[in-house]
């Protein structure tokens, strides 16, 4: 196959690149062990591809990793068509650079989706070069080689040359303007199961995450934030703070009072006895059960719904509430505002808007600003945001040597940008034979990104059922919300599982059964249901207390299917078994693909069990993890994935199994035990 | 400001630092040593967890001055190479995903394992179940918890 949209601009201009071949210009004085590993002399290729003379090659990674195995398969898309010795591979994470596509982030499950083409031809690209060469040296033909593990093979005389040898003439060569791609039956790496590359150095503590980064100087900071949100700073008193060891300066920035010392903990305690005095601002009028009374509200028809063809008629109201990410990293930031120049040193999901940011906050035109891309401990959506970002950049104006924010766990709940509390009201009609005939939603929530992403998991139900719609009440007491790892399916889904269990129940139909009815358009997901419902066992005797329960879900370009075996015991709920059918498409790396569905399982049953922010009086309830409780390995189910063999273009897979868990979970208590949890996280008298 | 000398992975170490200043910020912010990770700051998650003489404790709530003639190990000590039975089997399982809370999982994992050569689900249970990953890794933990008593059995005691 021919790649003849190939675009040179797309790769930084070809150069041998002398200076240490490093993407990132900047090396932390206490990783010079890791700087040791990355050739001495090293040529760049193309933007992705840097050969050194050892022939180590060093794969830039523009998008981030924040668990997910992107460095992983992204690195296996550009080394299938490159060629090279798997073993050789390092990975760096480059700056800002229009040579990546004009936008570099993590969102949405694409970096797969994103760069499935990109990559590959940005490997093959450096592969021909290697090849023209090695040509160029034998004086042959460029058609009279090959590439394989990282070395170019003369097929006439068999001899060899490594791709380090080559490097430094290869990089003066012109980039192709055309390049070959391998079909799927000759990959040699894409498709099959490899192991991570970024885990030897999570092993032993050397991997280097935001939180980590120490520069010459540097200086730490804590930010007090008004605890309602959206409230201002009107005074503060910083004499007690001024009094700790260790303090240098207090500051106010735009949304609050900055603790720069010179240790983290210094920062902190001097935050402990800081006063600061705020506006608290209009969303100090709003609390929890106001809020929900308003989601309730908006959802209130003004007429009886009507359900045409309808012979029985079924209701219900489920709701789920706000949530925080919290990723085991704290968010952070370490920025460095000199006159003409600004850095950051962030995890984040989102280079291109943290530039933006520190840009805006430095008053620096972006091209004057460096962001150096950490290794971010989680993301589910939260370091999309960069508000952290611009916080560090105002902070570091304020000194002339770097500065790293760092939130605590507290500042991390209270302040987190949440999953939005919503409220589905649900009619549902059957026919004379007990199938669904017609179905209506009221969601009411508030949107970050539109009424799409506020419905979806309802709106866009997979199944075909007559009479079926959606509407959407926007009801927003200005909390902050944001994306979390699956977006509105990760609550929608749960409402369209569940509700879609209880027609299946009120119509005496088996709730796979009625699925596989519902399906019969759309073949992808009947057959990820056939297989996970045969794997499970479905319909096969389970032990006293115990009840199975299904659901489907088709987000982010897949589709997955769960079904979870639960036992209920004095009010309380064991995950026993969750076996996970999923069609992704093309799959690149089948061991990513399984961690994947494992830790969106985990991530969405967290939320089912135990996950909820509450608030009071326009201010967040919980504050660390005694109070916002996440699955412990004792209560980790087994998970089984199987995936359905596909060539289909490749969907993402992040994502993709946190909205299933939830209604799998509440459908199988519903046959355990005739409870129907209408309400997350599941509550002990739900139960009872 | 007090000077505090304790053993660092087999070092010895003298720190000048206010008293109660958590273990946790000598090592990361002082000592420069990142490989012990800050999580909650409330004993709440295990990610800070050190070994002090030999037991898994957290950092985060451990003022340096409680550290004074101890000996204090960390990620960075575990093993000179990666080459602790724990770590090989997590390398082997390919345990971490984002990574961030493994050092306190493994420093927690490795004290199970010299104390409990052949940890049962059960054992496994109770010594991991207050160390938080938001990833999901735990059943992965489970088996390179029971492949590192494996490794340990036909390696011999470490």
């Amino acid at each position: 196959m021919t790649a003849p949209g190939f675009n040179r601009r797309s790769f930084l201009r070809t150069s041998a690149a002398a200076a240490g071949g490093l993407l990132i210009g900047f090396r932390l004085p206490e990783r010079q062990a890791l700087a040791a590993d990355t050739p001495a002399a090293s040529s760049k290729l193309n933007a992705f591809v840097h050969v050194g003379a050892d022939d180590i090659v060093t794969l830039s990674i523009h998008k981030a990793e924040m668990g997910q195995g992107t460095v992983t398969s992204l690195s296996m898309l550009l080394a299938e068509e490159l060629e090279c010795d798997w073993k050789k591979i390092r990975t760096e994470f480059p700056g800002v650079d229009p040579a990546y596509g004009g936008f570099q982030g993590v969102v949405g499950s694409q970096s797969i989706r994103s760069s499935y083409n990109s990559l590959r031809q940005a490997g093959a690209a450096a592969r021909e070069m290697l090849v023209a060469a090695a040509a160029q040296k034998w004086g042959v033909e460029k058609t009279a080689c090959r590439a394989e593990k990282s070395t170019v093979i003369n097929t006439a005389t068999n001899a060899k040359l490594t791709y380090g040898s080559l490097a430094d003439a290869a990089a003066k060569l012109p980039a192709p303007t055309g390049v070959s791609l391998k079909a799927p039956a000759d990959f040699k790496i894409v498709g099959k199961s490899m192991k991570r590359l970024d885990t030897p150095g999570k092993v032993d503590g050397s991997t280097t995450f935001g939180i980590d980064v120490r520069l010459p100087n540097m200086l730490y900071a804590v930010l007090q934030r008004c605890p309602v949100f959206g409230g201002t700073v009107t005074g503060f008193d910083d004499t007690k703070t001024k009094a700790i060891p260790g303090v240098k300066k207090v500051v106010k920035i735009s949304n609050g009072v900055a603790v720069i010392a010179d240790s983290t903990w210094a920062a902190m305690e001097g935050r402990r006895v800081l006063t600061v005095q705020f506006d608290e601002g209009k969303v100090a009028a709003f609390s929890t059960p106001g809020i929900t009374q308003s989601f309730s509200d908006a959802t209130q028809p003004a007429a009886p719904v009507a359900l045409p063809g309808a012979v029985k008629t079924l209701d219900a109201v489920y709701q789920t509430p706000y949530l925080a990410h919290a990723p085991m990293e704290p968010l952070n930031c370490t920025a460095w505002v000199r006159g003409d120049a600004a850095e950051v040193w962030a995890s984040t999901q989102m280079q291109s808007s943290a530039r933006q940011i520190a840009a805006q906050k430095s008053g620096l035109p972006a091209a004057s600003v460096q962001v150096h891309s950490q290794y971010m401990g989680g993301g589910f959506g939260r370091r999309g945001g960069v508000d952290y970002i611009g916080e560090a950049v105002e902070i570091a104006k304020s000194v002339d040597v770097p500065v790293k924010l760092t939130w605590s766990r507290e500042d991390d709940m209270q302040h987190d940008t949440y999953r939005p509390a919503s409220l589905c009201r649900f009619a549902g009609g059957l026919d004379a034979d007990g199938w669904p005939i017609a179905l209506k939603a009221s969601i009411a929530c508030p949107s970050f990104a539109g009424a799409n992403t506020s419905t979806e998991g309802v709106r866009d139900l997979a199944y075909t059922i007559p009479n079926f719609n959606t509407e959407y009440h926007d009801v927003n007491p200005g909390i902050p919300v944001s994306y979390w790892r699956s977006v509105g399916y990760s609550q929608n889904c749960f409402f369209a599982e569940s509700f879609l269990d209880e027609m299946a129940h009120a119509g005496g139909k088996d709730p796979v059964e009625l699925r596989r009815k519902l399906l019969t358009k759309n073949p992808r997901l009947l057959a990820a249901l056939e297989l996970a419902a045969g794997k499970a066992g479905w319909g096969k005797p389970l032990p006293a207390g115990w009840g199975r329960g299904v659901s489907v879900a088709n987000n982010i370009g897949s589709n997955t299917v769960q079904i979870a075996e639960v036992s209920v015991e004095k009010g309380k709920v064991k995950v026993h078994r969750v076996v996970c059918a999923v069609d992704c498409g093309a799959v690149v790396n089948p061991a990513g693909v399984a961690q994947q569905i494992e830790s969106g399982i985990c991530f969405g049953l967290s939320a089912a069990l135990k996950g909820g922010v509450t608030i009071k009086n326009g201010r967040v309830e919980q504050t660390n993890f005694h109070q916002y409780d996440v699955v412990r390995i004792d209560e980790m189910p087994k998970v089984e994935v199987h995936i359905v063999p596909s060539q289909a273009a490749s969907g993402g897979i992040g994502e993709a199994s946190t909205p299933g868990i939830a209604p799998a979970v509440c459908n199988a208590i519903f046959a355990a035990t005739g409870k129907r949890i209408r309400q997350l996280p599941i509550r002990p008298e739900d139960l009872a | 400001m007090a000077a505090v000398k304790f053993t660092l992975n087999g070092q010895p170490q003298t720190v000048d630092a206010v008293p109660a200043m958590p273990l946790l910020w000598v090592l990361r912010d002082t000592l420069g040593m990142t490989g012990t990770k800050f999580g909650c700051g409330m004993s709440l998650c295990g990610a800070c967890t050190v070994h002090i003489d030999g037991q898994p404790q957290r950092s985060c709530v451990t003022p340096i001055s409680a550290v004074a003639g101890r000996k204090v190990t960390t990620i960075e000590g575990l093993s000179p190479d990666r080459s602790h039975p724990i770590q090989l089997a997590w390398i082997e399982e390919d345990v971490p995903q984002c990574g961030y809370c493994q050092s306190g999982q493994i420093m927690t994992a490795a004290a199970l394992l010299a104390k409990t050569s052949n940890p049962t689900d059960a054992d496994i249970d109770e010594a991991m179940r207050n160390n938080i990953c938001r990833c999901g890794t735990y059943e992965d933990i489970r088996r390179a918890m029971h492949r590192a008593a494996e490794l340990k059995r036909a390696g011999g005691a470490r």
